[in-house]
């Protein structure tokens, strides 16, 4: 059965470049990662990782390259195919003590072991009063990579994100890799960290204070990674990087907007996206996953229900087609976000064009 | 740091299946008079065990020694040797009131619901005792147990008070989970007991990772001392899951001091075990992983206990793990709920009459361990345990209102802890925003 395409390094189409960096230092995502989880390993012997391909194979992305020459065969753990298996010996660690990180070779992969990441992971702080706690991190590429089919490619940041006793992450640029992947694995609660397979190879300047082996991110704090006066527009993981895209043009014509990258999905941060949209009185959400029951219309609730007196135009909801992932690249084109939606989302916002019907 | 391979890495070369030292088991009409029966299996009742009248066959022997087992006594065809005791009567005592413990409490629960003071969803354990003293009453307070659904008995035997789980059962605050987890979720950090899963196959890959835990403290945190083994209870229908055998394989293949402990009650709630297993002798199935496998009679508490002691061992030497069938009967329907109508009477009477807990009793009489006003005294004191414990659960309060958005994390300003060792929430720094690239 064919388990996953391994990619070489697919360079994305266009390079993020951000205007205000003040290093040089560059970094991919990959490297991110890859030394976020270095450096935590040094520090803390409990940590350690178990999946497939984790070791002798580098990662089936390459993201713990070198690890295992570093720490040896019983802190990167290569498993069998066993999600269901290595998932729950991972949470049996944990309810020890250990920190493992259990990488899923994509969070498809993960429906396999859903039962543990819920029933025994989420719940158990909660079913046990408080005994039994689990510092354990799930890792992996999520949502849509290029030309993988349906059953390689949906996003499952709605599905875990509303379970309580998880908590949800979604990293954009190296930065947040790296500082969330080292808050994840030092929090002692369970962390889904959903990666993007098409960020890793992508390039983002980082400064100092990041490079250090101590930097962390905070669990739950979104961050406003573009300043803007009209319209919030709302994004995690790859989207972020379109959404960023789309405000370029869309200051072309006039339109100011705020682009906030949520970091966290669970818990969500309300009060940054309301007070954005308190300050601009418009917002587009914008997501990969399907629409039904997603992301954003949990923010789009959050904001009627807090801020309803404050918005000028109703909440637009950008998402991913409500069909499978379709593998025609065309048809994937068009089953994905991309940045013209996002624009005439924000325009419709705007009223600044006529809505069309053509939109999923 | 260049590590030799260890356990973890390398795959053992496979062990030549070992089984307890017993007769080859087709060989036993006791057990397999349905080999002959038509492929479909359709209802339960032409799957019955056919046997000769089975007290008067000699059981198949499980030990080396010349002891004699409980069922033996009651055979008649007891060898006895005095010098040979398997138990001591300390030891005897303790297992004797371990198991009265046991049942008495789950009649007392099924007291307890019928009068609607617990609710919800009870397995009660009547019947299976002598597999729960048996392995549990081995273990150090620091090894751990874990169970599925049917966990009031593992907990007791483990050590978790009887009133903790009553209260816990009424789903009152004084509860070993405060009345969060309930009858199906039994958890109690002190005495090593970490679940009580509804799922069937949950708890065994947790189970897995406590052992893994086990073996990483002592060769990769270099505790000496962690030799501590884990035990993971669960039933005939979970080893149709495919859980079951992602663990057998790597408990085999990293050498997990974990024992899989399968208490067969030939029933999972109305599916019979033969109905619905290709192959019935799960035992068999320990060999094809590459570990030991064991068939043990599970209403004889002193042959599950030899078993377990060798298994136990061999977890805590670090030879690995073992696979333990427990052929054993629940005495009760599946639930509380289960009107537990597929059964067949004849059945239940034959395995009713091998009831582990009047076997010890006339086990220890007929040795001279204890007489009968001992045995009497256990019984009364127990008694009053229970009365004592309901008693405590009924005056217990019931959950505050601040209980109910509790403990949904460890840590809930969601922060992570610093380098420092603090919650990063404590840091002004952070809560004002992100690092400024």
């Amino acid at each position: 059965m064919l388990r996953a395409i391994r990619h070489k390094n697919i360079l994305p189409a266009f390079s993020a470049f951000r205007a205000f960096s003040s290093s040089a230092k560059e970094m991919t995502v990959r490297e991110a990662l890859n030394s976020a989880l270095d450096e935590e390993m040094s520090a803390d012997p409990k940590v350690f990782l178990m999946g497939e391909e984790v070791g002798e194979y580098q990662g089936a992305y390459k993201i713990t390259k070198g690890l295992l020459d570093k720490y040896g065969p019983e802190r990167v753990l290569d498993t069998p195919i066993t999600e269901a298996g290595f998932t729950g010996i991972g949470v049996g660690a944990a309810y020890y003590g250990l920190r493992p990180v259990v990488e899923f070779m994509t969070f498809n992969f993960s429906m396999q072991a859903i039962d543990h990441i819920i029933n025994s992971a989420a719940k158990s702080n909660y079913m046990s009063a408080g005994q039994i706690s689990v510092p354990i991190v799930f890792r992996g590429p999520n949502g849509a990579a290029a030309g993988v089919g349906a059953q390689h490619s949906q996003c499952y940041a709605a599905w875990y994100a509303s379970c309580p006793g998880l908590k949800v992450l979604s990293p954009y640029s190296s930065e947040d890799a790296r500082g969330l992947l080292k808050a994840a694995i030092r929090d002692p609660d369970p962390v889904v960290f959903l990666e993007n397979e098409l960020l890793y190879g992508e390039s983002f300047p980082v400064s100092a204070e990041v490079l250090d082996s101590s930097f962390c991110l905070p669990i739950g704090k979104a961050k406003i990674e573009r300043e803007g006066k009209d319209v919030t527009i709302t994004a995690f993981s790859k989207m972020v990087g379109y959404a960023l895209k789309a405000a370029e043009i869309l200051a072309k014509e006039g339109i100011s907007a705020e682009v906030i990258n949520l970091r966290s999905i669970r818990p969500l941060d309300r009060s940054t996206i309301n007070a954005s949209v308190r300050k601009t009185n418009r917002l587009v959400t914008v997501e990969e996953g399907f629409p039904q029951h997603g992301v954003g219309a949990e923010i789009c609730t959050s904001v009627i229900e807090e801020s309803f007196g404050y918005l000028d135009a109703p909440v637009e909801r950008i998402a991913g087609a409500d069909v499978p992932m379709p593998y025609a690249a065309n048809l994937e084109r068009m089953a994905v976000p991309q940045v013209e939606d996002i624009v005439r989302a924000a325009k419709r916002a705007c009223y600044r064009s006529v809505p069309l019907a053509a939109t999923a | 740091m260049p590590l030799s391979a260890t356990n973890f890495a390398q795959p053992r070369p496979v062990p030549v299946g070992i089984r307890s030292n017993e007769k080859s088991l087709s060989s036993d009409p006791f057990r397999f008079r349905f080999r002959g029966s038509p492929s479909f299996l359709g209802s339960p009742h032409s799957l019955r065990f056919n046997p000769t009248p089975p007290l008067k066959l000699a059981i198949p022997h499980c030990r080396r020694s010349a002891a004699a087992a409980v069922t033996d006594v009651s055979n008649g065809t007891m060898v006895k040797s005095s010098a040979n005791m398997l138990i001591t009567k300390e030891e005897g005592l303790e297992l004797y009131e371990d198991m009265i413990l046991g049942r008495f409490f789950e009649d007392m629960c099924a007291q307890m619901y019928y009068r609607g003071k617990m609710f919800g969803f009870v397995h009660l354990y009547n019947g299976q005792e002598a597999v729960s003293t048996g392995f549990i009453k081995l273990l150090k307070k620091e090894d751990t147990v874990v169970s599925t659904y049917r966990d009031h008995v593992h907990a007791l035997s483990k050590g978790v008070p009887a009133r903790a789980v009553m209260s816990e059962l009424f789903g009152k605050a004084t509860g070993c989970c405060r009345g969060q987890g309930g009858s199906m979720h039994m958890f109690s950090k002190e005495h090593n007991l970490i679940g009580g899963f509804a799922f069937i196959g949950e708890g065994i890959p947790v189970a897995t990772g406590a052992a893994f835990s086990s073996k990483y403290r002592r060769e990769v945190l270099k505790e000496a001392s962690a030799d501590h083994v884990t035990l993971a209870f669960f039933g005939d229908g979970t080893c149709n899951n495919g859980q079951f055998y992602e663990c057998l394989n790597m408990a085999a293949l990293w050498k997990l001091p974990i024992i899989f402990v399968v208490e067969n009650n030939l029933w999972a709630i109305g599916m019979s075990h033969l109905r619905a297993t290709s192959d019935p002798e799960i035992w068999k199935k320990g060999p094809a992983f590459g570990m030991a496998g064991v068939h043990v009679d599970g209403m004889d508490v002193l042959k599950v206990r030899e078993v377990a002691k060798e298994a136990i061992e061999r977890a805590r030497r670090g030879d690995g793990p073992t696979l333990v069938e427990c052929e054993t009967y629940r005495f009760r329907g599946h639930s509380l709920a289960d009107p537990d109508e597929l059964r067949d009477p004849a059945e239940k009477a034959r395995y009713a009459a091998r009831d582990p807990i009047s076997a010890l009793k006339k086990y220890m009489i007929e040795n001279k361990l204890a007489n009968e006003q001992e045995l009497k005294s256990i019984e009364k004191k127990i008694d009053e345990v229970l009365d004592d414990a309901v008693e405590f659960s009924d005056e217990s309060p019931l959950p505050p209102r601040s209980q109910l958005l509790e403990n949904v994390f460890a840590d809930s300003k969601g922060f992570g802890i610093g380098p420092d060792g603090k919650y990063r929430c404590e840091d002004p720094k952070f809560t004002q925003g992100t690092a400024h690239v």
